[in-house]
């Protein structure tokens, strides 16, 4: 069998893993699309409007201006690593996963596969929620490229992370360990709700050590043209996580950590 | 998909498992290093009690299961070597249901066929076909789990025939599925074997294996301890071993037509006798040379013994099911 056969079937393999994915997020749009809708339209009702406006100008924008930004990229962090981790585990844990693992597929493709079906459901809710803030304030992006590469980049790398955290959990526990205990805490500290300026030099130092803050501010910098931090940096350090958790994930599918005897 | 070398129409060996062993990382040794060939076209029984080791042999040729030592080879491809072409060689319907119970029917057997590089076009084609053979057809747009337990195996067998694999491998198909299916089931596999399949199938029913293999190779504990043609294991079965004890050593012993006698010491003997032909005749013969027997036992006979618990087993699911 030539390279050429081989390529078109992988190519068809591909299609299949990410057409199921996109057809599971569709499906069920009531428990993938509806929620992030919901809560981030309280948050714009609340923190935006109702709120917001005794808080007065945040580094020269309006309150819902500022927050809108972050709050995208929150609910796209949230939905990627949501959409993998359990999309994984479920086929883990039902067995269904051995539908992939008997075929040829590689596992880079069941790889590849995975973390689009979470990039399309990352940013399926970052254009719902993009939408749902028009209602509420006015974003043009000054910066569309960067814009773009950062929702995108980001929404890969917690792919990547939520198919991590599938591989290594044993129980339904275990998928929603992270998102609490690590994930909502650093993106509420990651620059969504306020500048880091408005934090004592301590706190600010600290602040640096989270990937998320570079993500969010390199996002509203895409919108807004303003940003915490160097933008350069930003696109460095989404880069190595981007190299350094694609390694990690494809190295753990190969070995077969969490999913073979 | 006729992946694998060799010329067409020659047959060439399905399977060549040698010295395979696998030790659990909670210490369990549930392979010791068995050898097992498999030619094209075989009906073979992997036949064993439950904890034999049948499902983690099966897990390693799938690679569903990392193997500890040994070697594997399908169709002349080394799963360590050449894994794409093994896989693409074999089809699995294992012994656990692993089906996405929220997916329906033709979706699951068109998915698993896209797995393998199959366009969906020639997906559907042969997913018509195998779901109709295997009676399914009719529920194509149910969910999985809205099926019976013997639908579900049967949609298991589909899905692992929808690229058509030279070698099907089968983990327990018709572990509790009721008699009427189990013999559909039977009768749509001697089909499938006919028109060229190589299948391979455990179980622990004896009389599926007699039904329907060729090759049986019986493994307990880990190891394979018969494997042979199906008529051959049934001869030795209907022989029986016979120590006897004589009352004084003789030279040498007579020829006892029938019979096979040999001798283990001075006063020992032991003799071979079809369950068919009865004693009677060894001892007129004995009797006749004036050797006179002090006593008897039956030999142990490993194979035998096996056999018991099989049968054993059989009863056991058969009074416990239906
Ligand atoms: N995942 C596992 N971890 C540890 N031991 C196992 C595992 N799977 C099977 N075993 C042990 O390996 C032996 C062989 O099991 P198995 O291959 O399932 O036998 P069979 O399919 O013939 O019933 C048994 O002793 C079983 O308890
Ligand atoms: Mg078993």
């Amino acid at each position: 069998m030539g390279r050429p056969t081989r390529l078109r079937e992988n190519a068809v393999a591909l299609y299949t893993l990410v057409d199921k994915e996109y057809t599971r997020i569709v499906r069920i749009w009531i428990q993938t699309l509806v929620p992030p809708a919901i809560t981030m339209t309280l948050y714009f009702v609340i923190f935006g409007s109702l709120i917001g406006r005794r808080i007065g100008q945040m580094d020269g924008f309006g309150y819902m201006q500022y927050i809108a930004p972050g709050l995208i990229m929150m609910s796209v962090i949230t939905n990627a690593y949501g959409n993998v981790v359990s999309s994984f585990f479920g086929a883990k844990f039902a067995r269904h996963i051995e539908e992939m693992l008997v075929s040829p597929m590689p596992a880079s493709l069941v790889l590849l596969g995975h973390v689009s079906g979470g990039v399309i459901r990352g940013l399926l809710v970052g254009a719902l929620v993009t939408l749902i803030a028009l209602f509420f304030t006015d974003l043009r992006p000054v910066h569309p490229f960067v814009t773009v590469s950062v929702v995108f980049l980001t929404a890969v790398v917690f792919s990547l992370a939520g198919l991590i955290n599938a591989v290594f959990a044993r129980k339904f526990d275990d998928i929603s360990i992270v998102p609490t205990f690590v994930l909502t805490p650093l993106t509420y500290l990651g620059g969504v709700f306020y500048s880091i300026t408005l934090l004592p030099d301590f706190w600010q130092k600290v602040s640096l050590a989270n990937p998320i803050l570079y993500m969010v501010n390199a996002f509203r910098y895409g919108i807004l043209g303003k940003s915490d931090i160097t933008i350069g940096h930003a696109y460095g350090i989404i880069f190595v996580f981007v190299i350094g958790l694609y390694l990690f994930a494809l190295i753990l599918l190969r070995r077969g950590t969490g999913i073979r005897e | 998909m006729g992946s694998g070398g060799g010329r067409p129409g020659v047959p060439m060996r399905a399977l060549q498992i040698r010295n395979l062993s696998k030790t659990y990382a909670n210490g369990v040794q549930a392979l010791k290093g068995i050898d097992l060939n498999v030619e094209e076209g075989e009906f073979c029984a992997l036949l064993g009690p439950n904890g034999a080791g049948k499902t983690t042999a099966i897990g390693i040729l799938t690679s569903l299961i990392n193997k500890t030592g040994g070697s594997v080879e399908v169709f002349g491809h080394d799963i360590d070597t050449d894994l794409t072409m093994a896989k693409s060689c074999l089809g699995l319907v294992p012994q656990e249901i692993n089906l996405n119970l929220f997916d329906k029917v033709l979706n699951i057997v068109v998915t698993q066929a896209g797995y393998y590089g199959i366009p969906r076009r020639i997906a559907l084609e042969r997913a018509e076909r195998y779901l109709t053979q295997l009676q399914l057809w009719d529920r194509r747009e149910s969910v999985a789990r809205a099926l019976s337990g013997g639908m579900k195996r049967r949609l298991m067998i589909a899905r692992a025939l929808i690229h058509e694999p030279r070698l099907l491998i089968l983990d327990e198909p018709t572990a509790g599925v009721d008699i009427e299916i189990r013999r559909s089931m039977w009768v749509f596999l001697r089909r499938i074997n006919a028109e060229g399949t190589t299948i391979i199938l455990t179980t622990h029913y004896l009389e599926e294996a007699e039904n329907l293999c060729r090759q049986v190779a019986i493994i307990d504990g880990g190891m394979i301890i018969e494997n042979d043609r199906m008529s051959n294991v049934l001869r030795k079965l209907s022989v029986e071993t016979f120590v006897l004890n004589l009352e004084h050593g003789v030279a040498s012993l007579p020829e006892v037509p029938g019979y096979v006698v040999r001798s283990v010491d001075a006063t020992t003997v032991e003799v071979d006798v079809d369950s068919q032909r009865g004693i009677n005749d060894l001892f007129t013969v004995l009797t006749q040379h004036g050797i006179r027997v002090v006593s008897m036992r039956n030999k142990a006979n490993r194979l035998e013994e096996l056999f018991m618990r099989l049968v054993e087993n059989k009863m056991v699911a058969a009074g416990g099911g239906a």
